[in-house]
């Protein structure tokens, strides 16, 4: 049986299929103006690597912040659903997920068949999410998958004193003119993303094994960043970003 | 006796001269990026108005974000007092006080002899501050003193989707593509920036008269969306520049505190 999932996000727009109970196919694209567009490239590239056609699938299920617009879905569930699912069936011993979006930041924590335990959600303010990570490295002109590496480069601690995104970007934009070391601003970065996010997650009492999704976890100073916010030794997952996906998928492999 | 308060904030520094309890001169620039640059240029530009020197002031007190680095002050004082004090002193019937700041916001509870009661303020977040209309003003391409004049010319003011000045950013430039009149934009942005104003002020209790200080009350749209929200009229400050209420307030201070080492 072939199944999939489709998680159209702000940012990026992921899609995986799965062949009997096993990841067959995934792909990631930045997200068009269009989610229906999105929807469409991202599941012909998923389908394409593996050979398939789009009649293969036996059901597809949409998530994310444009999931009402995906054109081809069967079902649509909601991104807490999704991510607790995937994030618990890529690690069984999961019970507390965060999930850094592009324009959002989720707590969740689960039980062991994957379902919602409580979750708390933060997108009313851009701190805590991918967002901030875009707008200092855009300030910075350093592109966004290279802030890990060179966060790793940090020598000497510093700390934001803002938390703000608009106060922060001014505070890091004087750092610079005050002759800081770019490595230590990404890591002081990484930490004030970290903190807002860990005391979201403190919300809802975090509990091990913890792990961290969404594509912001492939950054390995955010990785290590939050692990320290939390004081928790962080799970990593193989597909992070592909984690809502994954759990849509598993959805429609649960009701085809 | 001739005092000064110099108010150096993070967009605009201020300064004013007392003399015999009258204001003599003052002067409003830009901030500089140094706090004591900002200071020494907006003090020289109202002593050499006043035909004065800094000799022949007898006392200066600082405030704003910047009043640790005045070079020139013989004593500071908190905004939050200076503020208190500058608005008693510009409409003595004020018992609650609004001041929007560059990067802050903030609330004053004031009884009749212009004591403070209490306060509240907000420097965590951008939004409701000077800075999240400076970064729409940015955006639609006018000046800051340009957008409080358009509520009036808008119609149909659009409603932000979020009170995050990065969110809302995202929106208004949504609407720009969706060619929506600026005028319906910059309403809605002064509606927003009275809304979180109003969930400010609300939570230290909103007591008549209410005057507005800071350069957002030269603000009309945004004056007049809080009035409907807290649902009563602000007192208009006529006899100065709201602007100047902190670095007036300084220069009372610096008399009160002659006074009160000469008794």
């Amino acid at each position: 049986m072939i199944v999939a999932g489709c998680d159209i996000g702000s940012l990026t727009a992921k899609a995986v299929i799965m062949e009997n109970g096993q990841i067959a196919s995934s792909a990631v694209i930045r997200a068009k103006p269009a989610p229906e567009d999105s929807a469409r490239e991202v599941m012909e590239l998923a389908l394409s690597s593996m050979k398939a056609s789009p009649g293969d699938i036996s059901k597809c299920v949409g998530t994310g912040y444009g999931r009402k617009h995906i054109p081809f879905v069967n079902a649509v569930e909601s991104e807490i659903v999704c991510h607790a699912r995937g994030a618990v069936w890529q690690v069984p011993t999961a019970r507390t997920v965060i999930d850094i979006g592009g324009q959002d930041a989720k707590a969740i924590r689960v039980d062991e068949s994957g379902g919602v335990v409580r979750f708390v959600y933060n997108d009313k303010c851009a701190s805590g999410t991918g967002r901030f990570l875009e707008i200092i490295s855009d300030a910075l002109d350093i592109r966004l998958e290279d802030l890990g590496d060179i966060a790793s480069k940090s020598e000497k601690r510093i700390t934001l004193s803002n938390q703000c995104v608009v106060f922060a970007e001014t505070e890091i934009i004087s750092l610079v003119n005050e002759g800081a070391e770019i490595p230590d601003i990404i890591r002081a970065l990484h930490s004030a993303v970290a903190n807002r996010a860990a005391s979201l997650a403190r919300g809802i009492v975090v509990e091990n094994d913890v792990v961290m999704t969404g594509g912001v976890a492939r950054n390995s100073g955010m990785f290590a960043a939050l692990g320290a916010a939390l004081g928790v030794s962080l799970k990593s997952v193989d597909n992070p970003q592909i984690n809502g996906a994954l759990g849509a998928a598993l959805i429609a492999a649960d009701t085809a | 006796m001739i005092t000064a308060g110099c108010d150096v904030g993070s967009l605009t520094s201020k300064a004013v001269i007392l003399k015999d309890g009258r204001i003599l001169k003052t002067a409003i620039i830009k901030s500089r990026p140094k706090p004591a640059d900002s200071a020494v240029e907006v003090m020289n530009q109202a002593l050499s108005q006043a035909g004065l020197s800094m000799g022949d002031i007898s006392s200066c007190v600082g405030t704003g974000y910047g009043r640790d680095r005045i070079p020139f002050v013989s004593d500071t004082a908190t905004e939050i007092a200076c503020h208190g004090r500058g608005a008693h002193w510009l409409v003595p019937s004020a018992r609650t006080v609004i001041d929007i700041g560059g990067q802050d916001c903030k609330a004053i509870r004031l009884d009749a002899g212009g004591g403070m009661l209490k306060f509240t303020a907000n420097d965590k977040c951008a939004s409701g501050t000077g800075r999240f209309l400076e970064v729409m003003a940015r955006l639609l391409g006018i000046e800051l003193s340009e957008i409080g004049g358009m509520s009036a010319e808008s119609k149909s003011p659009i409603t932000l989707a979020s009170a995050c000045t990065v969110w809302a950013q995202a929106d208004v430039i949504q609407h720009l593509n969706n060619r929506v009149p600026v005028a319906d934009i910059a309403a809605g942005i002064n509606n927003a920036m009275a809304a979180r104003m109003a969930i400010i002020v609300n939570g230290i209790g909103c007591e008549r008269d209410v005057v507005m200080t800071g350069g957002v009350a030269k603000n009309a749209g945004v004056v007049a969306a809080l009035e409907k929200m807290l649902g009563l009229r602000i007192k208009r400050i006529s006899r100065s520049d709201p602007q100047l209420a902190g670095a007036i307030g300084a220069a009372l201070i610096a008399v009160d505190r002659e006074k009160g080492g000469a008794a």
